[in-house]
């Protein structure tokens, strides 16, 4: 596949593979070994690069390259570490800050905070705590890296990184509407559609699979579309995370806020929401929220549409409502819904996959409960709604009687396992406390330990 | 001078910009080849066959090796010749390697290794402590034994008396960069090794052993590593081993790298620990007796279990007094991955066993955990003057006698009083420091008030809890194997007065580098920039230890040191003659009388002179005798201290918590670079806390671990460092006569990380009066069953 992009300045055009990353490029074949390999799984964030699609207009972004296909650059201007120095060697203020702040020590990690630190500084970010989740340091601590941060927040940007679009054409493997891909895809029922590839990424890397015909979504617009209505929005099935993100935090902001410890910043600039769904992962964490939400699934195959209730979609484990070569397109959720909260719980706040992702959505009027959804994932094969749970606050006063004799409706609704991440019994355990934590969200008490400040 | 300046890293500049190569960047030769190992899936058993037609078949195999294509030793142990590169009938863990795949890639290597059909007859795997006690599967020939006083009667007649248990999990170094070698083969059998590791002197021996070449034949050289934290010091054996044969074999250069689940998979990690404890104290918490029973799973082989089982007994006494102690230590030997050494080296976990006794003492008499601790602090030391000689054997005649009726809160009356304070080992303890340190930090961290604070806060809340934490530590500084204790440097002053320093120390961000740069610099009175500071080469210090035990600016600081002088002596002489004493290196210039020229100047003059500008500097500890096998003598030079006041909050609901403030106060000696060694204390802190708290290492019923890899295995994000992190340097003068007298750094800031483990336990008994009994690591879940004990 030819991809054609801009790197650190200048126009590349190369023939690579469809699953050859960029971090494998950039090493063995371009000889640029400054972005280094801690994880080759979008954990670690050592291999970061700064990423612009110059078609969206929505900025840098930086991204894992170890994950990162090299079809999905097509149009796009890319700097790695060497290219945020300027060409005379001058430092980039992130750069000369990191040494004046000691913000290095085995240097390994380094490349990869310089790349997303300055990305975070293009993007005017203050918020450095989020702009580094998906950096793991061993050897510092991060405390001198945040000063590093701080300390170069309000410089300008330098001007060397004003990059302009790569000239490119159509590329083949990249339908740029949804009419060409739902067309293509039908005809191809067994390809591997790739959107931000931080799952499918893992099967090469990882699994070492070889995937046979793939199509790739980082071109087609109709996917990309946010669309903010009078009492809905409708995401594009390839709307990133990130654009998730900046949308939920206007109108949902308890999911924001979940969103916000989802992947790091490098995995939600690659993730979309159709691929969280898609995949039909019992843990990812959209779907809870989603199904609180009341969430409609859009689906396409050739020229034929449906619409599901989204909680329909996830039949049982590895086994989702979707037909070969049917393509997710896109969600809808409604614009309001102030009672939603989502809980996330994991080992570490930042960058973990949730043993338990809990969504409420609960309306009370005149004391009483009128309508409740639940979900969680982490607790049965599929993302799951809590009926039971439901039913058992359903018509009740609010209070904490009520709460605690819907406990054993958990029991009725999942039966979840032990695995590394936790054991049933806390997963249950949990599940059952995050109804208390929400309702002692609703009178008023203190209860996220992420708020508590000395 | 250079010295005691806050300079940056060394290759700070070259870290940010991408240009500091570790071993993957090092640009290889056309027809470099690379290597992967494929893995046993069992965890023990007998290979009954193993077809590899496929693996050899696979696009871009070059030769796949077994234990029978291995030309001489077999061996990757640094220890007891136990661990095969190549499994030899026997597999012992899941992840051992079985055979090594050599292709045109890293990738096709990779791929290669999963269509290896290796048929194993399996046994039931000792996984467990249980299961190796009950099967007395041990290293050494049963447990060892160290006795202080008569514990026995020390624990019956004890006014108070309780038993308990604390279960400590190990921890992944987690080194960015994951382990890798590259190998290029040399005329008439020679081999060039670049490794990362800590030890190149042990990648030269194992690799001629494995050529079956004298040492001479083998050069190993390390610029950086990617991180270490102890896991390179034997680690990477298998990765050189395994170039440097397959190069033999090929005539061409090879190159390994473990994939990072690999990795996880096939290396040794911290050794977990099970410690119960039996302690006797008064009514004031005074410890008059205890006896602790260490259990550690080595896994599978030897590797350096012995020495890190003895530093956990030897941490055992932490900061405290312990007139009789007992302690038992069963190294037992299980079908898991080898335990190595990991920052600390076992110390962490020995001083984890004392600080919950401490613990659990002031929760079982309601007193504040800080004063438990400081009734059994050592007595300090005395205010000798720096002119006094410092090491050791000092008779501690009038210790705590100064503080009696001072007003303060700290030694005085609360002190022991004996005239000769031991540790459990029979070694004296003569610069004990935490009174004071403890008193500082306790004022600055504004202790007593937020304690007070935080309970208040904690009867308004009832879901979210807040708790805090103190704990100091008192680290030994020596190789405990006592002839480690001793390295080389090569020093040359060109004629134009650059400097090319070398010494046996290695660099995995620790700042050694420039640590000892900065000494050469100052002993010629030049600005550091002059030194050029060049790769750990065992061409050029033979002889080397492993760049552990904190020791390394100790070590390598002296050897450079000594070998400057030695170029200085030399310049002084030719310049003065019998009165060179008098001449003087600094600020670039060298003087003497009326003479005063650039240190470049004299150089030159010292070359046109025919005076040798090249020396070799050695140092050895002195002081040191130590008999492990009774458990008594002087293993340690001196101590290093530090204290630690950390916050937490817990959600009582979910057990979710968060760190929200720290307080440090760390003794570096005099800092040769307080940057540097404020980097470590809080680089340390945080690794502390994190093996404490979401790093959690989880092994299934088949041996298999299930955390190989960062989506599973949670080591601190940038937001799980404290808030409010607040470190300052004790800068004091080691009273032991160290290179400018400062302190080893690197291993003993990792224990302040316990503070925050018992914040944690602080919060959590502020749900009931059960003690929470809290187990490590406390992961959100661990602190949730914790608040259900402490409820009752």
């Amino acid at each position: 596949m030819e991809v054609v992009f801009l790197l650190n300045g200048e126009t590349v055009r190369v023939q690579a593979d469809a699953t050859r990353t960029l971090l494998d490029w950039l090493r063995e074949d371009r000889g640029l070994c400054g972005t280094k390999e801690g994880c080759n799984e979008g954990d670690c964030g050592a291999c970061t690069v700064m990423v612009t699609d110059p078609d969206t207009g929505v900025g840098v972004r930086a991204l894992n390259a170890c994950i990162l296909f090299m079809p999905q650059l097509h149009g796009k201007i890319v700097r790695t570490v060497e290219g945020i120095s300027g060409p005379d060697g001058a430092l980039h203020p992130v750069q000369q800050a990191m040494v004046d702040h000691h913000g290095s020590q085995c240097g390994f990690c380094t490349p990869g905070f310089i790349a997303s630190m300055a990305t975070g500084h293009m993007q005017g970010r203050t918020d450095h705590d989020d702009v580094l989740a998906g950096n793991l340091c061993r050897c510092t601590g991060y405390a001198p890296i945040i000063r590093a941060a701080k300390a170069a927040q309000d410089a300008p940007v330098p001007a060397w990184l004003d990059d302009a679009a790569p000239e490119v054409s159509a590329a083949p493997y990249a339908p740029e509407t949804l009419d060409e891909l739902a067309s293509w895809y039908a005809g191809h029922p067994d390809a591997t559609v790739i959107a931000g590839a931080t799952d499918v990424g893992l099967w090469v890397t990882k699994q070492l699979r070889e995937l046979g015909e793939v199509v790739f979504l980082n071109r087609c617009r109709d996917l990309q579309r946010i669309e903010v209505g009078d009492d809905t929005i409708t995401f594009g099935a390839a709307v990133t995370m990130t654009d998730v993100h900046r949308v939920l935090k206007d109108h949902h902001p308890s999911y924001a806020e979940m969103v916000r410890r989802y992947g790091s910043e490098q995995v939600r600039a690659a993730a979309t929401i159709g691929g969280n769904i898609a995949n039909g992962s019992p843990i990812g964490d959209n779907p809870p929220a989603l199904i609180a939400l009341g969430a409609t699934l859009h689906l396409r195959h050739g020229d034929t549409t449906r619409d599901m209730p989204l909680e329909d979609f996830f039949i049982e484990y590895g086994k989702q409502d979707r037909a070969k070569g049917e393509l997710v397109t896109g969600v809808t959720i409604p614009k309001s819904a102030p009672a939603l909260r989502c809980y996330k719980l994991s080992k570490r706040f930042d960058q973990d996959i949730s043993a338990v992702c809990g969504a409420f959505n609960i309306t009370v009027e005149d004391g009483v409960v009128t309508t409740a959804r639940i979900a969680f994932g982490g607790m049965a094969g599929t993302p799951k709604r809590a009926a039971n749970v439901e039913s058992a606050l359903l018509d009740q006063p609010w209070t904490i009687a009520t709460i605690g004799a819907a406990r054993a409706a958990f029991e009725d609704d999942y039966q979840p396992m032990s695995d590394m991440r936790a054991s049933a019994q806390y997963r249950l355990q949990t599940a059952q406390n995050m109804l208390r934590r929400y309702y002692a969200e609703t009178t008023g008490q203190a209860v996220n330990v992420l708020e508590v400040q000395l | 001078m250079s010295v005691a300046k806050p300079l940056p890293h060394d290759a700070a500049k070259l870290h940010v910009t991408g240009q500091a190569r570790y071993i993957d960047d090092i640009p290889t030769p056309s027809g470099t080849l690379h290597l992967a190992f494929g893995l046993s899936e069992v965890a023990r058993g007998k290979i009954t066959a193993m077809d590899l037609d496929a693996v050899r078949a696979a696009g871009g195999v070059v030769t796949v090796l077994t234990a029978d294509d291995l030309p001489f030793v077999n061996d990757v142990s640094p220890s007891n010749h136990d661990e095969p590169l190549l499994a030899t009938g026997e597999v012992h863990y899941v992840g051992q390697p079985l055979f090594l795949v050599v292709a045109k890639s890293h990738l096709a290597a990779r791929k290669a290794t999963r269509l290896g059909k290796v048929t194993v007859a399996e046994e039931k795997p000792i996984l467990t402590i249980e299961e190796a006690m009950a099967a007395d599967s041990r290293f050494e020939d049963g447990p060892r034994v160290w006795t202080k006083g008569d514990v026995d009667s020390a624990l019956s007649s004890a006014p108070h008396r309780l038993q308990g248990r604390i279960e400590m999990g190990g921890q992944e170094h987690f080194y960015l960069e994951g382990q890798a070698a590259l190998a290029l083969p040399q005329e008439g059998g020679d081999m060039v090794v670049h490794s990362s590791t800590q030890h190149p002197t042990e990648i030269q021996h194992k690799v001629a052993e494995a050529l079956g070449v004298p040492m001479h034949a083998v050069r190993c050289e390390v610029r950086r590593m990617g991180g270490g934290f102890g896991g390179k010091e034997s680690q990477g054996n298998a990765l050189a081993i395994g170039c440097a044969v397959a190069a033999r074999a090929t005539g061409r250069p090879c190159k390994m790298r473990y994939d990072r689940d690999d990795d996880m998979i096939i290396t040794g990690k911290r050794h977990d620990f099970r410690i119960d404890y039996d302690v006797g104290f008064d009514a004031q918490g005074r410890v008059s007796g205890v006896d602790f029973t260490q259990y550690t799973r080595c896994g599978w082989g030897m590797d350096l279990s012995l020495p890190v089982a003895d530093r956990a007994m030897l941490h055992s006494d932490n900061a405290y007094l312990l007139e009789a102690a007992r302690i038992t230590s069963h190294r037992l030997k299980t079908n898991t991955q080898s335990a190595t050494a990991y920052r600390g080296f076992g110390g962490p976990q020995g001083v984890l066993g004392i600080e919950r006794v401490m613990d659990h003492i002031a929760a079982e008499l309601s007193l504040d955990p800080v004063a438990v601790r400081v009734a059994n602090y050592y007595a300090p030391m005395e205010h000798m003057g720096l002119s006094a000689p410092m090491a050791g054997g000092q008779p501690p005649e009038s210790i705590s006698v100064q503080k009696k009726g001072g007003g303060r809160r700290f030694g005085g009356e609360y002190s022991p009083k004996s005239a000769a304070q031991t540790t459990p080992y029979g070694m004296e303890v003569t610069d004990f420091i935490l009174h004071e340190m403890t008193e500082k930090l306790l004022a600055s961290s504004d202790y007593e008030r937020r304690k007070d604070e935080i309970a208040a806060w904690n009867e308004s809340q009832p879901l979210l809890k807040r708790g805090i934490g103190f704990s100091p530590v008192k680290f030994g500084i020596s190789f405990t194997l006592t002839h480690l204790n001793q390295a080389g440097a090569l020093v040359h002053v060109y004629q134009d007065g650059s400097i090319h320093l070398n010494h046996g120390g290695t660099e995995m961000g620790q700042g050694l580098f420039q640590k000892v740069a900065q000494v050469a610099a100052s002993r010629f009175g030049v600005d550091v920039a002059a030194v050029k500071i060049t790769a750990t080469d065992t061409g050029k210090v033979p002889n080397t230890s492993a760049t552990a035990a904190s020791s390394g600016t100790d070590l390598n600081g002296m050897a450079v040191l000594a070998a400057c002088d030695t170029i200085a002596g030399r310049i002084a002489d030719h310049l003065a003659g019998n009165r060179a004493g008098e001449v003087t290196f600094a600020d670039g210039r060298v003087r003497f009388g009326d003479v005063d020229m650039s240190f470049a100047e004299a150089v030159t003059e010292a070359f046109v002179n025919r005076v040798s500008l090249s020396a070799t500097g050695f140092y050895k500890t002195p002081d040191l005798a130590w008999d492990r096998i009774k458990g008594h003598g002087r293993p340690f030079f001196y101590f290093a201290h530090g204290a630690a006041v950390t916050e937490v909050v817990i959600d009582t609901l979910t057990g979710e918590n968060r760190i929200l403030r720290t307080d440090i106060l760390h003794d570096a000696g005099a800092s040769l670079n307080p940057a540097l060694d404020i980097g470590q204390v809080e680089g340390g802190y945080v690794q502390g806390a994190g093996w404490l708290t979401t790093e959690e290492l989880v092994w299934d019923d088949k041996g298999r671990l299930r955390t190989h890899a960062p989506a599973t295995y949670k080591i601190p994000a940038c937001s799980d460092r404290p808030d409010q992190f607040n470190v300052a340097l004790w800068d004091q003068p080691n009273p032991a006569q160290t290179i400018y007298r400062s302190k080893a750094v690197g291993e003993p800031p990792f224990m302040l990380g316990i503070s925050a483990f018992l914040a944690l336990s602080d919060a959590v008994a502020a749900c009931g009066d059960g003690y929470p009994d809290l187990q490590a690591p406390a992961t959100a879940e661990e602190v949730l069953a914790a608040v259900g004990r402490a409820r009752g």
